[in-house]
């Protein structure tokens, strides 16, 4: 065979043995990544040792992750109703078109995508973050550790208050992001003139389907425990220093944002099909 | 008393712990020395069970640690205090509440007799007034004293002291080691420092366990050390220029 054609030959064989190893060690990776992630759960699901300081920590967890929220999801539920409605508007001008729609419109997209999905992206960031950089923080500086020395589960005492904290509240913020995203379309449509107050009103009454609601709490529940449960395992399975702890935060937005996306399609094609 | 038996540990295949066989005696100061990166700190953490040993044997009294369950684990837990090396104070908390932790999750005690407790241990590593401060308004030495606080609020039978005096200045750092001389001896614990201050070795060393590249070289105490033939601790214990004229002048 020509010397040429051999290397060439030899040199695609190895290659191709070198794509296979990478692609066998991401794959096992993954697999140790996803087994850890489920017996961090199983850890975190474990009996606690003392009910009351778990009590104390999830309301101390309500303050911090919920009502600290309550803020932005308002902000920005007030502005994308605003947004919608007026888009709407502008994109539904033909008079053979109800003006009433566009409040319907802006009511079923805060109802049905707004109000869970994006308000759980929103979260993940703010969230996600916070959990992630201060379980984090806690391993990076031996806080851990303390508590394990001490022979408390610490992965139960840190994340199971935060997961309660977040299922119990995020769908109290989805139902605040519905109220003020169609407060935000009706001040948006009436104050700039596309439509008429009795209008918007009409349109956010009509053909209402109480059923949307409950697909749209389901689907923070969801979100939530993948939220706090993401953001978590990454935070708790930091190693190294300031670096690491601020790369895993970027992570657990990330993949905590992917999951939602995924899910979203998941639980819809579910809960509505 | 602990016991360690041919304990192994590594990392990703890479050996950093090989065949250590100790004992470390109860009411005596027992320090593990050695260079940085010398695996003391693996040791220190294998023993308390943060890292899975690989083989070997560690005994709390008659109790075979690294063989029990996490319940069991859990019991022996209940009996440890630690020292980290950055005191590991947990933020979010005050002093107060800190040294309190432990009280509040394995006591039933009332909470004026965790207030007294929590004073108690406070006064004893003479920190005072300073129950409502949150760790970052404490110094370097003010903060290892609320550790070691903390680590004693439940009168441990074992304390593990990782780098106590490490970023200390030399006044606070000896004032440290007498703390946990002083606390070993009254309430006759199995103390464990790791350390690479001479100062530290000199001055509390009941028991010294050299550790180099992961492997035990030498065991005595700190009447011994000076007159040493192992070449490895010789190199460490006087690395220093005073310290070597001193051993140069006595000879």
């Amino acid at each position: 065979m020509h010397t040429g054609f051999k290397n060439l030959i030899i040199e695609n064989t190895i290659n191709i043995s070198n794509f296979e190893v990478l692609k066998y060690k991401r794959m096992i990776k993954f697999l140790t990544q996803f087994g850890r992630y489920f017996l961090l759960l199983k850890k975190v699901f474990s009996k606690p040792e003392k009910p009351v300081i778990y009590y104390k920590q999830t309301l101390r967890e309500l303050v911090y992750l919920g009502l600290n929220s309550i803020g932005i999801i308002a902000i920005i539920s007030f502005f994308m109703g605003a947004v919608i409605t007026l888009q709407t508007a502008y994109n539904t001008e033909n008079p053979i078109y109800p003006k009433y729609l566009i409040g319907l419109g802006c009511r079923d997209s805060m109802i049905l995508e707004f109000s869970s999905t994006i308000a759980a992206l929103i979260l993940a960031g703010k969230v996600g973050s916070n959990i992630a950089s201060e379980i984090g923080t806690m391993r990076v500086t031996e806080q851990i550790d303390a508590l394990e020395i001490m022979g408390v589960n610490s992965a139960s005492y840190l994340i199971l208050p935060k997961m309660i904290a977040t299922l119990l509240f995020n769908p109290f913020l989805t139902i605040i992001a519905i109220i003020v995203g169609i407060f935000g379309g009706w001040i948006a449509g009436t104050f700039s003139g596309v439509m008429t107050s009795e209008n918007f009103i009409y349109g956010i009454q009509y053909a209402f389907i109480p059923y949307y609601i409950v697909y749209s709490l389901i689907k923070t529940v969801f979100f939530a425990f993948i939220i706090t449960s993401v953001s978590a395992f990454q935070g708790y399975y930091v190693d190294g220093g300031s670096l690491e702890v601020g790369r895993a935060s970027t992570k657990a937005v990330v993949y905590s944002s992917v999951l939602i996306l995924l899910f979203n399609v998941i639980l819809t094609q579910i809960l509505l099909s | 008393m602990i016991r360690i038996i041919k304990l192994n540990k590594s990392f990703n295949g890479k050996a950093v712990l090989e065949n250590i066989s100790v004992k470390f005696e109860t009411g005596k100061t027992n320090l593990i020395i050695g260079r940085s990166g010398s695996g003391k700190t693996v040791l220190l953490k294998s023993i308390v069970g943060l890292h899975e040993i690989d083989s070997g044997e560690i005994w709390y009294e008659e109790k075979l640690f690294n063989k029990l369950d996490f319940a069991g684990k859990k019991a022996i837990r209940s009996e440890m205090g630690m020292l980290f090396q950055g005191s590991a104070l947990f933020d979010s908390l005050t002093v107060e509440q800190n040294v309190r932790f432990p009280l509040d999750m394995f006591t039933d005690s009332s909470a004026e007799e965790k207030i007294d407790r929590v004073n108690f241990c406070l006064k004893r590593v003479d920190i005072i007034n300073t129950n409502h401060l949150f760790p970052s308004e404490l110094s370097g030495g003010m903060k290892k004293r609320v550790a070691i606080a903390r680590a004693i609020a439940l009168n441990p039978k074992y304390l593990f002291c990782d780098e106590p005096n490490s970023g200390l200045d030399p006044i606070t750092a000896i004032l440290i080691d007498a703390l946990i001389k002083e606390l070993t001896e009254e309430y006759s614990m199995t103390t464990i420092v790791n350390t690479h201050d001479m100062n530290s070795v000199m001055e509390i060393g009941e028991k010294i366990v050299f550790i180099s590249d992961g492997i035990k070289c030498w065991e005595g105490n700190k009447n011994e050390i000076l007159n040493s033939d192992c070449a490895s601790l010789n190199d460490f214990v006087f690395a220093n220029s005073l310290a070597k004229k001193l051993r140069t002048a006595n000879k």
